[in-house]
């Protein structure tokens, strides 16, 4: 998910940043590169007379080295769900009670008592997607909620799949797969992973990046992949499908969060509110096309995002989704020796 | 300044002196430039190798030399017994292999290219050398997506093949090694027929005339006569072409398909999703000593050259 956004200093950046010049306050927004509606800053601009900056980072380690060094001037940072902790414990956010605030209302209760932020004393939520499999229904027609696609490929997908190098994702999957649990540290349950990995390897294409464009081209029939990339693949593509593993999947979900040395700390809680307005949230999701959290949101979203399978996880699939911890150092360093041997 | 006055010349030394002082002060931009742009981070780099990675990112400034261990020797994940890390090993050959043969494609068809435009009349070659610098003002991962777009499965080549009724079933080069070297190839041959081209310029080939008068056949010419005149040419294009193949990242992450790895995307691994700066800066500062073992070896050739 985080190439997707990785593509630096958008239209975005350039109209919040110069459209109104002598508002009453100022906003300071540090999120993720093409990831904010334009239209949505303007809205907020316009109703409290804020103007708002907007700075973009590329991954999860450059926002919070950045803000852990101090005096950045954010106010408000977007991290993916499983980095709040890490926030918390190192004290940099502000706890601004978003459950006590007016439009808390319309969050779904799927994501009230999120683990990473139980009973959500600190973050809103922002969007939330999954890492699944996509398959081209052309080539293999059986069932692809599996990570088996990947894992274990099915004759008509030999030498046809593509893993994404997203280290955590892949592990992890990989862990469920065999049995395990997410950040275990088990030598059986990882010996079983590596040999998973290892026999599987011959058998794919690539490792790659870029799964929208190649999904659409058919460069490959199956790949590891999230599920709004796979959306905007199948916009192009019918035959494609998405699958969520039923051995478990990772979900993840980036939360809006006010720091401790925030200097606009009202026009930020504003802001946290602003955006569990249904309306307001719909604008997130029809700019980057992943799902927001918020109830009554999908009635104010684009015609074709309503009722996308890869919007709407089925229900039977829904308890297979976990979100993933940053794991402890001593486990990264197992996975990124195996992570090493399987790219050699 | 220290330098002896010549006879009387009280006057000359302090000219001389003032002319050290002036050239120090209008050599300072670029002194400084190189202090800070070039050696500055390079400390910092070789100091952080020598450090414990931190938790998320970066270093915890304690003292090991962990990252330097870690490089050849790797604890196994299972058993823990201490051994050679030979996934390490196979990254670092492949990038030698590929580096070297990349080079070699490079002379192949760099050589001729060169011989080519050297003997064009003096308006052509210009023209010649003109096209060859083209590819330099786009950027590189322009340059691979291009390559890309030819060897993909839908692609120009595959296209054409099979509409020829040639191949029946798409040819898989993207994601090979293969497709690893085409792109390394067409980026850096530039940089070898440039020096080549420098090389052949300066050749007389009267002396060709000369190697036939005296019955050497063609192949004894090229031998014999040619190529120990153009050497220097070719040596200067190896270094230009191999060094930068060796740090390759781009081409081996598009064309590669990123399945198997070389030394550029392993240690952007220990940067980014690895979290291991430490290793990643001892990899680095390794990739360096090679290149500058690489380069001493250039000095030797070409000093050794021009003392004959």
């Amino acid at each position: 998910m985080h190439l997707i956004r990785l593509t630096t200093a958008t239209a975005a950046a350039l109209l919040a940043t110069t459209a109104l010049s002598f508002a009453e306050g100022e906003l300071n927004i540090y999120n993720w590169g093409n990831y904010t509606n334009p239209e949505l800053i303007k809205k907020f601009e316009e109703k409290y007379d804020v103007k708002v900056t907007l700075t973009d980072y590329d991954s999860n380690t450059t926002a919070l080295t950045k803000i852990e060094a101090g005096g950045s001037g954010f106010d408000i940072v977007v991290p993916t769900g499983n980095w709040v902790p890490i926030y918390v414990e190192k004290g940099l956010l502000l706890e601004t009670r978003p459950d006590q605030m007016e439009n808390f209302k319309n969050v779904a209760e799927r994501w009230v008592d999120v683990p990473w932020d139980p009973g959500r004393h600190y973050t809103v939520p922002w969007q939330w997607g999954t890492t699944g499999v996509a398959v081209n229904k052309t080539s293999y027609s059986g069932d692809v909620n599996t990570s088996a696609i990947f894992l274990d490929p099915p004759e008509e997908l030999v030498g046809k799949v593509n893993v994404v190098p997203e280290m955590n994702d892949i592990i992890n999957m990989t862990i469920f797969y065999v049995g395990g649990e997410a950040c275990t540290e088990d030598k059986e349950v990882l010996k079983k992973v590596r040999d998973t990995l290892v026999a599987a390897k011959p058998k794919w294409l690539s490792m790659d990046y870029g799964t929208t464009d190649k999904l659409k081209s058919g460069e490959y029939q199956a790949t590891v992949n999230w599920n709004g990339s796979t959306f905007r693949a199948r916009l192009e593509n019918p035959e494609v499908v998405y699958g969520y593993p039923k051995e478990g999947y990772p979900l993840w979900m980036d939360a809006v969060a006010v720091l401790k040395d925030a200097k606009n700390v009202e026009n930020a809680k504003l802001f946290q509110n602003f955006i569990m307005e249904p309306e307001n949230a719909a604008l997130i999701s029809s700019f980057a096309r992943y799902a927001n959290g918020i109830k009554g949101s999908e009635a104010f979203m684009p015609e074709d995002m309503k009722g996308a399978p890869e919007l709407d996880t089925p229900e039977d699939l829904q308890a297979a989704g976990q979100f993933i911890p940053v794991c402890p150092k001593s486990a990264r360093d197992i996975y990124t020796a195996i992570w090493t041997e399987l790219q050699k | 300044m220290t330098r002896k006055p010549p006879e009387p010349g009280v006057l000359e030394a302090r000219l001389e002196a003032t002319r050290v002082k002036r050239n120090w002060l209008l050599s300072l931009p670029a002194l400084v430039l190189l202090l800070v742009g070039a050696s500055g981070p390079l400390l910092i780099v070789l100091v952080y190798s020598f450090m414990e990675p931190g938790d998320y990112s970066g270093v915890v400034w304690k003292p090991t030399f962990d990252a330097w261990v870690q490089i050849f020797f790797s604890r196994d994940i299972f058993d823990d017994t201490l051994g050679l890390a030979d996934a390490h090993l196979t990254i670092f050959w492949r990038s030698v292999r590929l580096s070297l043969l990349t080079t070699l494609i490079t002379i192949a068809f760099g050589l001729p290219t060169a011989y080519f435009i050297a003997t064009r009349p003096g308006r052509a070659r210009v023209f010649w050398l003109f096209l060859i610098t083209i590819p330099f003002w786009t950027n590189l991962l322009v340059r691979t997506f291009a390559i890309l777009e030819m060897i993909r499965s839908e692609g120009l080549i595959n296209t054409w093949l099979q509409n020829l009724g040639l191949i029946s079933e798409p040819l898989q080069i993207m994601y090979t090694d293969t497709a690893v070297l085409i792109g390394m190839a067409y980026v850096y041959l530039p940089l070898m027929v440039l020096p080549l081209y420098a090389a052949i310029e300066r050749f007389d080939f009267r002396l060709v005339e000369a190697g036939y008068d005296l019955y050497a056949n063609r192949w004894q010419v090229l031998r014999r006569v040619i190529l120990p005149i153009v050497k220097p040419g070719i040596v200067a294009g190896s270094i230009l072409v191999f060094v930068p193949s060796l740090g390759a990242y781009v081409t081996p992450r598009v064309l590669g398909g990123g399945k198997n790895m070389m030394i550029g995307n392993f240690i952007e691994l220990q940067f980014g999703q690895g979290r291991n700066w430490p290793l990643g800066s001892s990899l680095s500062i390794l990739l360096l000593l090679i290149v500058m073992v690489a380069l001493l070896f250039y000095v030797r050739v070409s000093t050794r050259e021009s003392e004959r």
